[in-house]
């Protein structure tokens, strides 16, 4: 493929996004967390392939980009299911019983932490402070942050994301 | 006198009963400091304003906002190019939850601070670097921005100055370390989010190598508040040396976990038993740790004291992020530090040696502990870690020196429960847990 092929594995929407963002900014490089944000938020999560014709777009190599794909939590270089499940495991979750929680929520899943549903629904992580720890225990999926989580309610909250 | 008066951050958000819009943010003296500010004083002015008042950093290390501020060249000191102001938004300090309250409660008064700010070093552009996870807090923020655009408070020509302000939102991708404010400007450079050599400090050379100004959300949100005020009024706040209110946050085994405006120097006692209605029925309060997951523990003998920087720094903890984490008695002080030491090894960014290696080493030999398979001389390697990895100089950044105040404490306040886990084999807690 062509540098010009390459750049457009991306589609016409994602590129303008990305544009957008580089527009306010001193160079192409500095977009590199918006750029692959903006992919993944539009397909899930960062291929091989949409990895390499975001860097060929911001001017960089596809190893330098990787570095820092890599290097954040939220950026996913590995497909996901449909919904992403976090649940806070830090301290304040932790007192309140986040622990034998995050077992029964593995269970509930019948998957571990890491892993993907068979049926592609859900994906299960580990989060660092989700910052509610008034309403501990917490979890987020998705967008929508959960308060107040117990085993007990899982069917509730977990039934609400097809 | 009026709830702004005594609760300049959160009294609107107490009148209005939740979310303050522009509308009544304005109708509680909104946007008044920052009209102040712009028309009839000058950027030195505001500078000495707030270095006077004795604000000092929100987000955990209590620098002095004014003196950081007057650290910024000015004129053609400057130099060609941009200044830039930053919001350090990316609250991720476990146990931390006060930043989230006011983004999504009340946004302008950071917006107004954020005014004030810029314009005191002159900064045309402005970001407010804002955690990945918090999504309705963004919302939030894009429409107060886009309303205080409207209202010519943002953009061109503010309050029909010839001050110009572009202030927007970097969605962050995650990692702790990125709340130290040099990863934190590699990451709003798009870069991985390794902390860089001081010095240069920001101020002198920061965001794409120009000056550079880094605030916690809760700083700025001091700042109309002494704009409108004053000096005098703002240290009579505090009960303490230290000046004006803060966010004080208790979470745990509470009868009421939340977070509570009061005069800085509020006792822990009073806060625990006053605020946070006092331990839930059947559990004592062991041990806190007062401002975050990177504190130093605090036990009894310490209850009665101030949380103010000075006084928790002399009792050996530091007053962090003034949201305390509550340790009762059916909490394993090992694993809770296992839970920690997870975390801090988990969020090294991986460039130095001893934080890289020694933090998991830390976690694992906990672990160990925990599990029934501790063995003498553990204790001793614990603490042979602790002074080797927490010792400031030893490693790049201050991450590891963070992630070993609770494991140093926690060695010092609950070496017994560490001892009998070794002795006996197994967990004391075990099965104590609700």
């Amino acid at each position: 493929m062509s540098e010009t092929e390459l750049v457009h594995v991306l589609s016409g929407e994602e590129i303008a996004e990305i544009e957008a963002e580089i527009a306010h900014l001193p160079d192409r490089e500095s977009a590199a967390i918006d750029a692959l944000m903006i992919v993944q938020k539009h397909r899930g999560w960062v291929s091989d392939t949409s990895l390499h014709a975001i860097a060929r777009l911001l001017g960089m190599s596809s190893d330098a980009l990787d570095s820092i794909a890599t290097f954040y939590n939220l950026i996913f270089r590995q497909p996901v299911g449909r919904h992403v499940a976090m649940v806070c495991d830090s301290v304040s979750c932790y007192v309140m019983g986040a622990d034998g929680l995050g077992k029964a929520i593995q269970e509930y899943l019948g998957i571990a932490f890491g892993g993907t549903t068979d049926d592609d629904r859900f994906t299960l992580l580990p989060i660092v402070c989700l910052g509610a720890c008034d309403k501990a225990p917490t979890m987020m999926i998705d967008d929508e942050l959960i308060e107040n989580v117990t085993a007990e309610r899982l069917g509730e909250i977990f039934g609400r994301f097809e | 006198m009026s709830i702004m008066d005594t609760k300049p951050l959160l009294g609107r958000v107490e009148e209005v009963g939740g979310f303050v819009d522009l509308n009544a943010y304005e109708a509680g003296q909104g946007y008044e400091a920052a009209r102040k500010a712009l028309t009839s004083m000058s950027p030195e002015e505001i500078v000495s304003l707030v270095k006077d008042s004795n604000l000092r950093g929100r987000g955990g290390a209590g620098f002095p906002t004014g003196l950081k501020w007057s650290f910024v060249p000015q004129g053609d000191a400057a130099g060609e190019g941009a200044k830039y102001l930053v919001c350090n938004a990316d609250e991720m300090e476990p146990g931390t939850f006060k930043d989230r309250f006011l983004l999504e409660n009340n946004p302008h008064v950071l917006i107004e601070g954020m005014i004030i700010g810029a314009y005191a070093i002159q900064a045309e552009k402005a970001y407010i670097f804002l955690r990945g996870e918090y999504h309705q807090p963004y919302q939030r923020l894009v429409e107060a921005l886009a309303d205080a655009t409207a209202r010519g408070f943002l953009g061109g020509g503010i309050f029909g100055t010839d001050f110009n302000l572009d202030l927007r939102i970097h969605s962050s991708a995650g990692r702790y370390i990125c709340g130290e404010e040099t990863a934190l400007l590699n990451a709003l450079e798009g870069k991985r989010a390794q902390p860089r050599t001081k010095p240069p400090f920001p101020p002198a050379s920061g965001a794409w190598g120009r000056p550079t100004i880094v605030n916690n959300v809760e700083t700025f949100c001091n700042v109309p508040g002494i704009v409108r005020n004053g000096v005098e009024w703002y240290q009579g706040l505090g009960l303490t040396e230290d000046a004006g209110t803060k966010i004080y946050g208790i979470s745990g085994r509470v009868n009421r976990p939340g977070l509570w405006e009061l005069p800085i120097g509020t006792p822990i006692r009073e806060l625990v038993e006053r605020h946070a209605g006092g331990m839930r029925e059947g559990f004592e309060l062991k041990g806190i740790l007062p401002g975050g997951a990177s504190t130093d523990f605090l036990v009894e003998e310490h209850f009665d004291l101030a949380m103010d920087y000075g006084t928790i720094q002399a009792a050996g903890s530091r007053m962090g992020t003034g949201t305390m984490i509550l340790m009762d008695n059916s909490v394993c002080p090992v694993d809770m530090s296992r839970n920690l030491q997870h975390f801090f090894a988990q969020e090294s960014c991986g460039f130095c040696t001893p934080c890289r290696e020694g933090l998991p080493w830390v976690e694992a030999l906990l672990l160990d502990i925990e599990e029934g398979r501790g063995q003498e001389g553990d204790l001793e390697v614990l603490d042979r870690n602790a002074q080797f990895i927490g010792a400031p100089g030893n490693t790049f950044c201050l991450h590891a020196t963070g992630a070993i105040e609770p494991l140093q404490s926690a060695l010092k306040y609950f070496r017994e429960d560490f001892e009998e886990h070794i002795r006996t084999g197994k967990c004391p807690y075990h099965g104590r847990r609700l």
